[in-house]
C-alpha cells in the first residue's frame, strides 16, 4: 500500500516535471538576442523544478489528515442549491454592522483604498445588472459593457448637449440603458445559448465602435470630459465651475480633492444597497420565480401560460438599467470617459465576476466583485502575470467549485395560520421537523 | 346535452410533406375523462401538442368551450405580438409533459408559484416595497400551493427541491403545477409511464377524484390499457394519424379496427 502511493506520487512528478518542461521550455528557454537566440534551458529547468515540488507538496498534503478533511468539506458542498427550512436566524444585525461599517469606510481608508472601493462597488453594480441576466433568466450575454457605456456617455455627451448633471444622468440612466436593453432584445429573444451569446458580443462591440468612430459627436477616441458631481448646488471643486458654491466655502473649512470621493463613494455605496435589496425580493417575487423557471425549462413555463418573451425582455430591460447605473459612476468617478473603458475584457470580467460568485447569488456576486476588483490591485508587483493568476483562479474554481463561491439556497414557504393545510401543519409539527 | 369542453374539427398537421394527423375529429365532454389512445407514433403527441397551443395545426380548428366562451386555439397563437402558447393556458387549458418537466432547481412551492404568476402581484415596485396587496396575494398563492399539494399528498415535501422528489413524486407534481393555472381542462401526456402497479393505482385515483371533485374535465394519452379502460368514460383511438374509434371503453376494446391496429392482422384477413 505504501509502496503503491510512492509510485503514483513518483509518477505524477515526472509528468508534471515533463509538462512543465514543455511548456516552459520555448517561454523563458529561449531568448530571443537580435535575429538569432540564446539557448537558456537551464531557466526552465528551474521553473519546472519548482512546480513539480510545488506538485508533490500538494498531493503530500493530500494524502494528511488535515488535507483529506479540507478536501472532503471543498467537494461535499457541489451539490448546489438547498432550500431553506424556514428557521434560520434573521441575518438582521450582521447585515446593519455591514452597512454602518460600509458608510464608514471614507473616515478609514486613504484616498487609493478609497478609489479601489469605489471600482469594488461600481463592479458589484454590473455583477448584480449582469447576474439577472445570467444567473436568474439564463440568458447568457456578452456584450453587457455596452449598457456600462451607455450609462457613461449619457452623463458626458448629456452635460455636453444638454448640460445634464450628476443626479438627472442617475435618473435617466437606468431607463436610457433599459431602452438600449429593449432594443437589443427584441431581435434576439428567439435564440438560446450560444446565438445569444454572440449576438449580445457583437452589440457589445457595435457600441464600442460607434462611440469610437463617431468623432463629431462622441468625440471618438479623445474621449469625452464628464462634469465633477454636485450635492443641492454645492461642487466639489477648488472653484465653482457650474454656478455653484464650492462645499470647503460653504461649510467653512480647507479645500481637500477627497470630499469628492467621499461623496461618490456614499451616494453609490446606497445605490449598492438599494439595488442588492431589490435584487434579494427579487428572488422571491413572482418576477424572479418566472426569470428562474424560465432558466429551468422555458417549455414548461409556456404551458404554464407565462409570457416568456415580456419575461425575458424585462430580465434584458433591468439587468441593462443596473449597468446603467453603474456607467454613470464611473464616468463621475474617472471624470472623464473614452471606448477603451468599455472593450470586450470588461464584459469577460463582469461575466466571470457572475460565474465566480455563483449563478444566481447576490452574496456571491457582491463577494466575487470585491475579490476581482482587489486582486489584481494586490498583484500590482505582479502586473505581468495578472491574467495568468486570473486564468488559473478561474480554472481552480471551475474544478472545485464549480457552482460559484457562495451556496444557492432558495426560500421556504409556509401556509398561513387560517388555512387548512396550515393548521394541518400545526397538528403535526414533528415531521416538519423531521425533515 | 352539455356542450363538449373541447372540439376538434377536421384537424390535419402536416411536417414538410409528412401528415402527422389527417382529418382528426372528436370532442371531450364536460367533466368527463377522455383517453386518447393508439400505437406508437399514431400522432396522439402531435394532437395534444395542437390542442395545448405548441403546434398550429395546419387545417381544421380547436374550440375550448371554456369560461369565456368558445375559443379557438389556432387564433390565440397566431394573435399578433402577444399571441402564444401561454394564451392558450390562459384560456383553461393544463398540461403534463410525456418526460417530466419541472423547475428543478427550485423548491416544490416555488413550482406552484410560478403557476399561479396570473394570480399574484407581478409589479415590480409592490413586490420590492411589499405592499398589502402584495402581501396578501402572495399569502393567497403559497395557501393555494399547499392546497394541491395536500391533494396530491405531497405537502411533507412542499420545501424540498423539485428535482429531489422520487419520480413518482416528480408526475403528481407536475398535475398539482398544472392544477394551479386553475384550468378547465387538464391534458395529461401518458401519466403513468414509469410508474409501478401501486403507484399508477394511486394515480388513477386522483385523476378520478380531480374530475368529480374538482369540476374538471381531463384529457389523457396512455399506454396502459388497464388504467385508461378503468378510468376513461370516453375513448378516442388514433392509428396512422386518423381516428379509427370514438366510443366508451366496451366498444372501443370489442371494435375489430381496433384490435387490428394494435395485434396487427393475418395474411389472409388482408387479402380477403
Amino acid at each position: 500500500m505504501q509502496n503503491n502511493r510512492l509510485a503514483s506520487l513518483l509518477k505524477e512528478a515526472v509528468l508534471t516535471f515533463v509538462i512543465s518542461l514543455i511548456l516552459f521550455g520555448p517561454i523563458s528557454g529561449l531568448v530571443l538576442d537580435g535575429f538569432g537566440f540564446r539557448n537558456e534551458l537551464g531557466r526552465s529547468v528551474t521553473l519546472a523544478a519548482i512546480i513539480t515540488a510545488g506538485r508533490v507538496l500538494v498531493s503530500l498534503a493530500g494524502m494528511s489528515e488535515i488535507g483529506k478533511r479540507l478536501r472532503s468539506r471543498l467537494t461535499s458542498s457541489n451539490s448546489g442549491v438547498t432550500v431553506n427550512t424556514g428557521q434560520e436566524r434573521s441575518p438582521l444585525l450582521p447585515l446593519a454592522v455591514l452597512f454602518l461599517a460600509g458608510l464608514a469606510l471614507p473616515f478609514f481608508a486613504d484616498k487609493y483604498f478609497l478609489g479601489i472601493a469605489i471600482l469594488a462597488l461600481i463592479y458589484c453594480l454590473l455583477g448584480l445588472g449582469l447576474n439577472i441576466v445570467v444567473g436568474l433568466a439564463g440568458l447568457l450575454d456578452l456584450g453587457f459593457v455596452a449598457f456600462y457605456a451607455v450609462g457613461a456617455y449619457l452623463l458626458a455627451l448629456g452635460y455636453q448637449y444638454l448640460g445634464l448633471g450628476f443626479w438627472s444622468a442617475l435618473v435617466i440612466a437606468p431607463f436610457l440603458a433599459g431602452l438600449f436593453g429593449m432594443v437589443l432584445a427584441f431581435p434576439v429573444l428567439k435564440m438560446h445559448g450560444d446565438y445569444l451569446a454572440i449576438v449580445t458580443l457583437g452589440f457589445g462591440e457595435i457600441i464600442r465602435l460607434v462611440l469610437n468612430n463617431w468623432l463629431e459627436f462622441t468625440g471618438g477616441p479623445n474621449g469625452a470630459p464628464v462634469p465633477a458631481p454636485t450635492l443641492f448646488g454645492l461642487e466639489f471643486t477648488r472653484t465653482a465651475k457650474q454656478g455653484g458654491v464650492p462645499i470647503h466655502e460653504f461649510l467653512g473649512i480647507s479645500y481637500s480633492g477627497d470630499y469628492k470621493f467621499w461623496f461618490i463613494y456614499v451616494v453609490l455605496f446606497l445605490v449598492v444597497c438599494a439595488v442588492i435589496y431589490a435584487v434579494h425580493r427579487l428572488r422571491v417575487m413572482p418576477l424572479g420565480r418566472m426569470w428562474e423557471a424560465l432558466r429551468e425549462d422555458e417549455i414548461a413555463c409556456r404551458s404554464l401560460g407565462v409570457n416568456h418573451v415580456f419575461t425575458k425582455l424585462s430580465a434584458f430591460m433591468l439587468g441593462a438599467s443596473t449597468g446603467g447605473i453603474a456607467g454613470v459612476f464611473f464616468a463621475v468617478h474617472q471624470g472623464f470617459v473614452n471606448p477603451t473603458s468599455f472593450t470586450f475584457f470588461e464584459s469577460a470580467l463582469i461575466l466571470a465576476i457572475v460565474v465566480l460568485g455563483g449563478l444566481g447569488s447576490t452574496v456571491g456576486v457582491v463577494l466575487a466583485a470585491i475579490v476581482l476588483t482587489i486582486l489584481p490591485e494586490l498583484l500590482r508587483d505582479f502586473a505581468e502575470y495578472r491574467v495568468l493568476v486570473f486564468g488559473i483562479l478561474m480554472v481552480v474554481m471551475m474544478i472545485w467549485k464549480p457552482r460559484g463561491l457562495v451556496r444557492l439556497t432558495r426560500p421556504a414557504f409556509f401556509p398561513s395560520s387560517h388555512s387548512e393545510a396550515g393548521i394541518a401543519l400545526r397538528l403535526e409539527p414533528q415531521t416538519e421537523a423531521g425533515r | 346535452m352539455k356542450t363538449p369542453i373541447l372540439e376538434v374539427q377536421n384537424v390535419t398537421m402536416r411536417f414538410g410533406g409528412i401528415v402527422a394527423n389527417r382529418d382528426v375529429s372528436f370532442a371531450a365532454e364536460r367533466g368527463a375523462i377522455t383517453a386518447l389512445i393508439g400505437p406508437n407514433g399514431a400522432g396522439k403527441t402531435t394532437i395534444f401538442n395542437c390542442i395545448t397551443g405548441f403546434y398550429r395545426a395546419s387545417e381544421g380548428r380547436i374550440l375550448l368551450n371554456g369560461r369565456n366562451g368558445p375559443q379557438d386555439i389556432g387564433q390565440l397563437m397566431t394573435r399578433p405580438i402577444t399571441g402564444g402558447s401561454h394564451l392558450v393556458t390562459r384560456a383553461g387549458i393544463a398540461r403534463t409533459f410525456q418526460n417530466i418537466r419541472l423547475f428543478k432547481e427550485m423548491s416544490v412551492v416555488e413550482n406552484l408559484l410560478v403557476a399561479q404568476h396570473l394570480a399574484t402581484r407581478n409589479n415590480l415596485l409592490s413586490g420590492v416595497f411589499r405592499t398589502r396587496a402584495y402581501r396578501a396575494a402572495e399569502t393567497e398563492a403559497v395557501d393555494r400551493a399547499y392546497f394541491w399539494l395536500s391533494q396530491m399528498n405531497l405537502a411533507s415535501d412542499a420545501n424540498r427541491l423539485a428535482g429531489e422528489l422520487p419520480y413518482g413524486r416528480q408526475r403528481r407534481l407536475e398535475i398539482a403545477r398544472a392544477m394551479c393555472t386553475s384550468p378547465a381542462l387538464i391534458c395529461l401526456d401518458e401519466p403513468a409511464a414509469g410508474l409501478n402497479p401501486s403507484e399508477t393505482r394511486e394515480l388513477s385515483e386522483v385523476i378520478q377524484r380531480l374530475c368529480a371533485e374538482h369540476d374538471l374535465s381531463v384529457l389523457v394519452i396512455e399506454h396502459d390499457m388497464g388504467l385508461v379502460m378503468r378510468i376513461a368514460d370516453h375513448i378516442v383511438v388514433l392509428d396512422h394519424g386518423e381516428v379509427i374509434s370514438d366510443g366508451t371503453p366496451d366498444s372501443v376494446a370489442n371494435d375489430p379496427a381496433v384490435i387490428a391496429a394494435y395485434l396487427g392482422v393475418s395474411e389472409e384477413e388482408v387479402t380477403a
